[in-house]
């Protein structure tokens, strides 16, 4: 990706020879550009600014603002919940992100040497990422229910034993990663196969005549070409899992459900924010999640290498 | 093909068609628990065929949440919102893809760093913006803000680069088109597959938002779907029937979009991702 150099272009705007154009001469331009400037200063780059300097202050939202420095980040620090909060997001974005690529990666290298029904499956893989996260996590939640969810009913039906899933910590864990993977393991699926339809051939071709057996080949020809595409991946699930909140919101309720075991650091947020009015303490809430993307963003990068690090 | 790696065929079609089903599901259960009485479900072993309740339940739908409204109000937000990226999106991508101006790379840099904020977290200033606007509330809240997006400029002017000739823009503005007419007959022409696969992106992604209108729509008059659905849930959790009914309701349109337009879409979505 680069950000400076263009095509090389003889541009129409400059098209005539011989004149200096001064810089209002562009005004076309900058009005082609400026509704999006203007969107991002008003609802982008202010609400975030203004986020900063609150993570500072104590406001209940109707008296004034009070300067505390670093007081909200103190609290934060002893605070249990949050901690709470962090751990099960991680723990719920380790629950989904692993299966959710696992299983992506391993329906991708099937239907790349599927030959019939591919554009039925890719379709039927993809349905789940468009459904509304509500429908769907109302769906779970009813599967998932104790007494005459499906889950229970099937393993009844085994012989089993039935668990309590959404009133247990670990249960409403496995519900709401149920969930993501559903929703996303189709989605990766299809980049991967993406990825994988662009490596060239000749490499197959010779670890082939090197006598590599599919393992191999998968290990040492496939995945290093596809490290871009599972960078690509990886990113975008980190992005995601740090800001779940629809998926427990639903299932579990605000309160984040037994134990607040379902409680993530933005519903957390939400919470402090729009029902304890405390702006100043969930401005640092949402800093720590910024911080948070940021960190795990740079692990990714640093762990799969980047681009062009191959 | 000789030079692919080999599964047997048999297995691994066995494999694909598992997920195929696992994905699929859910859509069938609702289907089922929405045409069946809640006590149906409740019955062990449960029901696993298609009942006749379909019209009652869609009836206690109606009485329970504002379902019409809520729909219109979607609709409203998705369609406005979609038209309004499109139109601002391509108008700048189009700028920044095939013309220079001073400051045009800084821009540019710019733009692509918004990407990287999080827009949760700047809900709650959003919020008192929109309370000052006097927005709180009304649809505008979540129309606006989401009418211009880096994601969609970035994608368009990638597609513009490769797909618009130079020469072609500078015929055009010999034979005396302004800019505005260039990007009329010359740019959104050509861009008619980016154009549809944004267009699809943002739509769903507007049907489908909940926790920005969450926070602003504080009317229960104006709810979008996804508020109302989840409303439903919270006060009549117990009636699966119902409120599966609701569920099913709210995802039929956007099923619809997605089956007619599916091969654009997933076509536009991995270009994304292979491309960076």
């Amino acid at each position: 990706m680069t950000l400076t150099a263009t095509t090389p272009t003889r541009p129409a705007g400059t098209a005539k020879p011989g004149r200096r154009r001064g810089i209002a001469s562009y005004w076309r331009f900058y009005l082609a550009l400026s509704p999006f400037y203007l969107i991002f200063l008003v609802f982008g780059l202010y609400p975030v600014a203004s986020t900063i300097l609150l993570a500072f202050q104590k406001w209940d939202g109707l008296g004034p603002r009070k300067l505390v420095g670093l007081q909200n980040f103190g609290f934060l620090i002893e605070d249990s919940t949050f901690w709470l909060s962090l751990w099960n997001t991680v723990v719920l974005f380790a629950m989904s992100t692993v299966p959710t690529l696992v299983i992506a990666m391993t329906l991708a290298v099937m239907l790349h040497s599927a030959v019939r029904f591919k554009g039925v499956y890719r379709i039927a893989y993809f349905i789940p990422n468009i459904t509304s996260l509500v429908a769907a996590a109302i769906f779970f939640a009813a599967i998932f229910s104790t007494n005459f969810g499906l889950i229970n009913s099937g393993l009844r039906a085994l012989g089993l034993p039935t668990e309590d899933w959404l009133r247990q910590p670990w249960g409403i864990k496995i519900a709401i990663s149920t969930m993501i993977v559903w929703q996303w393991a189709g989605y990766n699926t299809i980049i991967y196969l993406a990825g994988l339809q662009a490596i060239p051939t000749e490499q197959y071709e010779a670890a082939k005549v090197d006598g590599a057996g599919p393992f191999r080949t998968f290990f040492q020809i496939t995945l290093p070409q596809l490290r871009p595409v599972v960078l690509f991946t990886v990113i975008m699930s980190t992005i995601g899992g740090l800001q779940t909140f629809t998926e427990p919101q639903v299932m579990v309720g605000n309160a984040g459900g037994t134990g607040q075991s379902g409680m993530t650091v933005v519903m957390y947020f939400y919470n402090q924010a729009f029902f304890n009015n405390d702006y100043g303490y969930a401005g640092a809430i949402a800093l720590s999640i910024f911080l948070l993307v940021l960190l795990f963003t740079a692990i990714n990068w640093r762990l799969l290498g980047g681009r062009g690090r191959r | 093909m000789k030079t692919r790696v080999r599964w047997p065929g048999l297995i691994m079609h066995v494999f694909l068609a598992i997920a195929g089903v696992l994905c699929l599901f859910p859509f069938y259960w609702t289907l089922v628990m929405a045409t069946n009485t809640t006590s149906d479900i409740y019955r062990y072993p449960p029901k696993f065929t298609l009942g006749s309740q379909l019209d009652d339940n869609i009836r206690a739908v109606l009485e329970n949440v504002a379902f019409f409204q809520s729909m219109a109000n979607t609709l409203i937000v998705a369609v406005c919102t979609t038209v309004l990226v499109l139109f601002f999106d391509s108008l700048a991508a189009f700028t920044f893809a095939k013309f220079r101006f001073p400051g045009r790379n800084a821009l540019f840099v710019i733009l692509l760093a918004t990407m990287l904020l999080p827009a949760q977290l700047g809900a709650v200033p959003q919020f008192q913006t929109m309370a000052a606007f006097g927005w709180v509330g009304s649809l505008k809240a979540l129309i606006i803000p989401a009418s211009a997006n880096a994601f969609g400029i970035f994608w368009l002017r990638q597609y513009f680069q490769n797909s618009i000739h130079d020469e072609l823009v500078e015929a055009a503005t010999l034979d005396g088109c302004g800019f505005l007419g260039v990007y009329r007959h010359v740019a959104l022409p050509s861009a008619r597959p980016a154009l549809a696969f944004l267009g699809i992106f943002t739509f769903v992604a507007s049907w489908n938002d909940y926790f920005w209108p969450l926070i602003v729509l504080t009317n229960p008059d104006h709810l979008t779907l996804q508020v109302a659905l989840s409303s439903l849930n919270r006060s009549h959790g117990v009636d699966y029937s119902m409120v599966m009914t609701g569920a099913l309701m709210a995802m039929v349109p956007l099923i619809i979009v997605f089956v007619i337009f599916a091969r654009q879409f997933i076509k536009g979505a991995t270009e994304g991702a292979i491309r960076g």
